[in-house]
């Protein structure tokens, strides 16, 4: 069997984001120790190159490998995305493993693997070929989350999220299997042709659906399959923690609308109920449970699980009956806009955790934050504009997004579910400032002073500044995003 | 719709210029902050006034407009403009704010630049609010608002200030979220696609639909008055705020809601209006009386001066309601009045509490011996609170009293008994504050008033006393705009209007008779 060149040229970055992994794992043994930056800069500059790449050939819809594969401009949004999060989570690593003292330059080549991973996930349009990503994305990631390993709480993390995705990724193959038995293949196309002549109440491709919305429903962190999340958030090391939050995230809400609206779009009414279920179950736990963590990190985490639910109102609103073509991929846009803003917020908290240190640790603790805005304003400044933005008030990006959502949401006639959203949204405001107060109200006791510092490095602040950016400028002028998004949102049926 | 100011984007650049000044506080050292702070906001203050120079009182049309396409799809707009009912609000605004920054001259000592760039945060949000002619707009710069003024009252107040600002956010921020679903489901049923408050404003909408969003925009803009039962935020948050959040707080973000019922509820809300004014009225009597009644029990001069907000915000509400021009207007200038006199009184409430450090009644009994300008300055606002004639409220007071009168006598009537008992507390807590016996310990920290204290109170007393005296002025800026608002009501009003009784007692000088002359609608 002979591959034709013209696929290998439409799955280009994905190759050059591989190589990339490839030659760093080789190079990694035989490079001094003083020169492992280099390594990091190399894949930053993979990543760079892969942008435009990808952004040069948007638009245009090709298939790959006998209709294995399709890059279109769906899947080319989510990859600018992943690259972007991919590169700030290098540059933050740079400086914060150094923190740690687990420098070691094979933490690139997974990040790059994974990326890979999500890549595949995001243009695959075969069942198959999207469980392969999934697990190649999972399986990096197991072994990043456990990367302090002289740290149990880092082991814990890895091994709590090997078990919890090993399952998951079994439910998820169950499903594939037992689809593949109703439709005899396991491309979206041949799926949907099958759903549709089988009809609604067909039970081998309900059980068969079922098991696919769980599978991802774990890998997005929904209510009732987020149980991993909080501890694998606190343990794993605050990059890999943001990395998991926003680009695993943001790839497992593509490849799941990929495969729910592409292979499942005849059966919409089946499962948008299941999905409004879960979403309103996740806007409920993750909002509330996060009043009272006292660890930011895993504070975040519940605040993850809740984004989670705002972005499934825009799968409701894709999958809602009776929604016209339009309203539909309005839903899909507004996901998509929602995830993009999300993980410029997300990545700038997570960044002001990795750089705040308390003794030799991270700086994790609600408490640690206490009287940041008398010792250092800028940083206090910043976290105060993510958690804003977090909690979605104007004028920062945060607000873009949520009110992009609910505009979804009440063109597909669900106000009652914007109403919901919202209700939670002001919820949320109380945890978010809870961490302003305590920055800005609080006095510092003074051994508190002596131990907490800024563990600034300049990757890190490339960073920062990139995400309070982003989140700034999103909030203004949200315009280019929102097109970008509107436009790629067509490309799915 | 479009009057143009002729080019010069005069509204843009008086809500923008106090970000001019942020960016100069950041920029210079912090013991510049407080002239810088000054300096920005007297700027804005003159920029401002031109506004009201070349304002056209003869039309009801949006003036100064400025209309930018912000966001294509869908599509938003940044446009901006005055017109008579958001022009006063806009020029209360800038006015205070300089007082403010002078108030705040000794009294804020901790992060002087963080302080200034709030206050002048929150001028641009406040004054964005009042101009915003596109909802999401609109809506952008009253959520906005919140961030400045929770870190004013949490980094800046008093004991309990934390909670105080806790609670002020998460009230205010959950009684947005509704209006926020409001405005998208009004986007959507006008059919217009658009988030233009004119355009939405002319479209019609279901009684049914009309009745679901008059309480959505009532959760928000009641809040904000606040009306009863939702002014439980207010005490707590007037009392653990400095005294320039204080009077920032009573003074323009207050009128916020009010201006929300009559920029939005009124022209958008017609119907439903019009069958809820019974419930609304009702609820602003209780305001009126209630406020009044808790604060006879203050022994806190702040928490006195809050539950009369109460009261006087209930004077506002009621004024609104009544639906007709005297009503309407005078609603409009009890705002301004309402601005002016309780900001007036906080500012005298922080001027002393810089020398005591109390705000109880007790610790502060007895100036008129030992501060007696201070004490001139300080019965002046009281009074002035009181509504006595030829003082700034009693024209607003009037009015809204008129207005009611024609809706129901019996709301009027009450509403009166409001203004009794409002004469009865303030004169209390003056006898006590001003006459009592001074007490022992706080003696030797009392002086009389400085150049600078001189300064904040004068121009207030000001207006007091040309509002009270010769309100034409402000009224004429308002006519136009007012009858306009009428006009879309008459249209669907089956209440009949009695004749509008003016009985010659009732006349206050030559300028405001002419007024009601000129405005008294007939059926």
């Amino acid at each position: 069997m002979s591959i034709p060149l013209v696929d290998l040229t439409t799955v280009l970055p994905e190759l050059l984001v591989v190589l990339a992994a490839c030659v760093l794992f080789v190079l990694d043994p035989i490079m001094p120790a003083s020169k492992k930056d280099f390594l990091a800069w190399m894949c930053v500059g993979t990543l760079v190159v892969c942008f435009f790449v990808t952004a040069a050939g948007m638009g245009e819809k090709t298939f790959a490998f006998s209709n294995l594969v399709v890059v279109d401009s769906y899947a080319s949004f989510w990859k600018l995305l992943l690259y972007v999060v991919s590169g700030m989570t290098i540059l933050l690593s740079i400086g914060y493993l150094k923190e740690e003292r687990i420098d070691l330059a094979e933490f690139y080549g997974f990040i790059m693997l994974s990326l890979t991973g999500m890549m595949i996930m995001v243009s695959g349009s075969d069942l198959l070929v999207i469980y392969l990503g999934i697990e190649l994305m999972s399986i990096s990631f197991y072994i990043m989350a456990g990367f302090k390993r002289f740290e149990a709480k880092s082991i814990e993390s890895s091994a709590k999220y090997f078990i919890l995705g090993a399952f998951s990724s079994g439910l998820l193959l169950y499903g594939i299997s037992l689809i593949f038995g109703a439709a005899g293949s396991t491309r979206l196309v041949e799926i949907a042709a099958a759903v549709d002549a089988r009809g609604l109440d067909d039970p081998l491709v309900l059980i068969a659906m079922m098991l696919i919305i769980v599978g991802f429903g774990f890998k997005v962190s929904a209510v009732p399959f987020h149980m991993w999340t909080p501890d694998v958030y606190q343990g794993a090391p605050t990059s890999v923690t943001a990395f998991l939050a926003v680009a695993s995230k943001a790839a497992s809400f593509a490849a799941f609308l990929r495969v729910l609206l592409e292979g499942f779009g005849g059966v919409k009414p089946n499962w948008s109920g299941f999905i409004l279920g879960m979403c309103i179950l996740t806007l409920i736990l993750g909002n509330i449970v996060a009043i009272v963590q006292n660890n930011i990190k895993r504070m975040l985490a519940y605040s993850s699980i809740a984004h989670a639910g705002y972005a499934l109102i825009g799968v409701v609103v894709a999958g809602w009956m009776g929604t016209e073509a339009g309203v539909a991929s309005r839903g899909v846009s507004s996901i998509m806009l929602y995830l993009a803003i999300y993980s410029f917020m997300t990545m700038g908290a997570f960044a002001m955790i990795a750089i705040l240190r308390r003794g030799g640790l991270e700086g994790e603790e609600l408490d640690d934050f206490t009287g940041l805005a008398k010792r250092h304003k800028g940083a206090a400044f910043l976290m105060m504009v993510f958690m804003v933005s977090l909690a979605g008030i104007p004028p920062t990006a945060g607000f873009i997004g949520k009110f992009y959502l609910f505009m979804a949401a009440v063109n597909a006639g669900l106000t009652w579910l914007a109403v919901v959203g919202l209700i939670f949204a002001a919820v949320s405001a109380f945890y978010y400032l809870r961490v302003v107060m305590v920055m800005y109200m609080r006095e510092p006791s003074s051994d508190q002073e002596l131990e907490t510092r800024l563990a600034f490095s300049p990757t890190a602040t490339v960073v920062l500044a990139f995400a309070v950016a982003g989140v700034i400028l999103l909030g203004i002028y949200p315009g280019p995003l929102v097109s970008v998004a509107t436009s790629s949102a067509i490309s799915l049926p | 719709m479009a009057v143009s100011s002729g080019g010069f984007p005069w509204v843009t650049l008086v809500v923008f210029l106090p970000l001019l000044g942020v960016a100069a506080i950041l920029l210079a050292k912090e013991e510049m902050a407080q002239w810088i702070g000054l300096a920005a906001s007297s700027v804005v203050l003159l920029v401002s006034l031109p506004l009201w120079v070349m304002f056209n009182e003869s039309t009801a049309a949006m003036q100064f407009v400025e209309k930018h396409q912000w966001i294509a799809s869908p599509s938003i707009h940044y446009a901006v403009g005055v017109d008579g009912i958001s022009l006063p609000l806009v020029l209360l605004t800038t006015f205070l704010t300089p007082l403010c920054v002078l108030v705040s001259w000794t009294s804020i000592g901790t992060r002087v630049r963080e302080f200034m760039i709030s206050l002048l945060v929150l001028e641009t949000a406040t004054l964005g609010v009042f101009v915003a002619l596109d909802f999401v707009l609109f809506y952008i710069f009253w959520e906005t608002m919140l961030i400045p003024m929770y870190l004013i009252i949490g980094v800046w107040g008093g004991p309990n200030r934390v909670y105080a600002a806790i609670k002020f956010f998460l009230y205010t921020l959950a009684g947005s979220v509704l209006l926020l679903v409001a405005i998208i489901v009004l986007f959507f049923s006008s059919g217009e696609n658009a988030f233009d408050i004119l355009t939405l404003s002319q479209s019609a909408y279901s009684p049914t639909l009309q009745a679901w969003l008059f309480w959505a925009f009532f959760a928000a803009f009641a809040v904000k008055v606040p009306m009863f039962p939702f002014h439980t935020w207010l005490p707590d948050a007037h009392v653990e705020a400095p005294t320039a959040g204080s009077v920032i707080l009573a003074s323009v973000l207050l009128k916020m809601g009010t201006y929300g019922f009559l920029r939005f509820s009124l022209p958008m809300l017609p119907d439903a209006s019009l069958s809820f004014t019974p419930i609304i009225m009702t609820l602003s009597v209780i305001a009126i009386i209630y406020g009044a009644y808790m604060a006879f029990a203050q022994s806190d001069l702040k928490k006195l001066i809050a539950y009369s907000s109460v009261s006087h915000m209930g004077f506002v509400t009621l004024g609104i309601f009544a639906m007709n021009a005297q009503g309407i207007e005078g609603a409009i200038l009890q705002m301004v009045n309402h601005g002016i006199t309780t900001g007036g009184l906080f500012l005298c409430v922080g001027i002393i509490y810089e020398r005591t450090h109390s705000r109880e009644i007790i610790d502060n009994s007895g100036l008129a011996k030992l501060m007696p300008c201070y004490a001139t300055f300080f019965v002046i606002f009281a009074l002035s609170s009181v509504g006595l004639p030829g003082m700034n409220s009693f024209v607003g007071e009037f009015f809204v009293l008129l207005g009611t009168f024609m809706w129901s006598k019996f709301a009027a009537t009450l509403a009166a008994l409001g203004v009794i008992l409002a004469a009865a507390y303030i004169l209390w807590m003056l006898q006590r504050v001003v006459y009592g016996v001074p007490s022992q310990s706080m003696a030797s920290k009392l002086y009389d008033m400085n150049p600078r204290e001189w300064g904040i109170l004068v121009p207030l007393v000001f207006f007091v006393f040309w509002i009270g005296l010769y309100p034409k002025p402000i009224l004429d800026v308002m006519h136009a705009s007012v009858d306009n608002l009428i006009q879309q009501e008459v249209k669907i009003m089956t209440v009949e209007i009695p004749e509008p009784i003016v009985p010659a007692t009732l006349v206050l000088s030559d300028s405001s008779s002419s007024v009601l002359d000129r405005e008294t609608i007939l059926p």
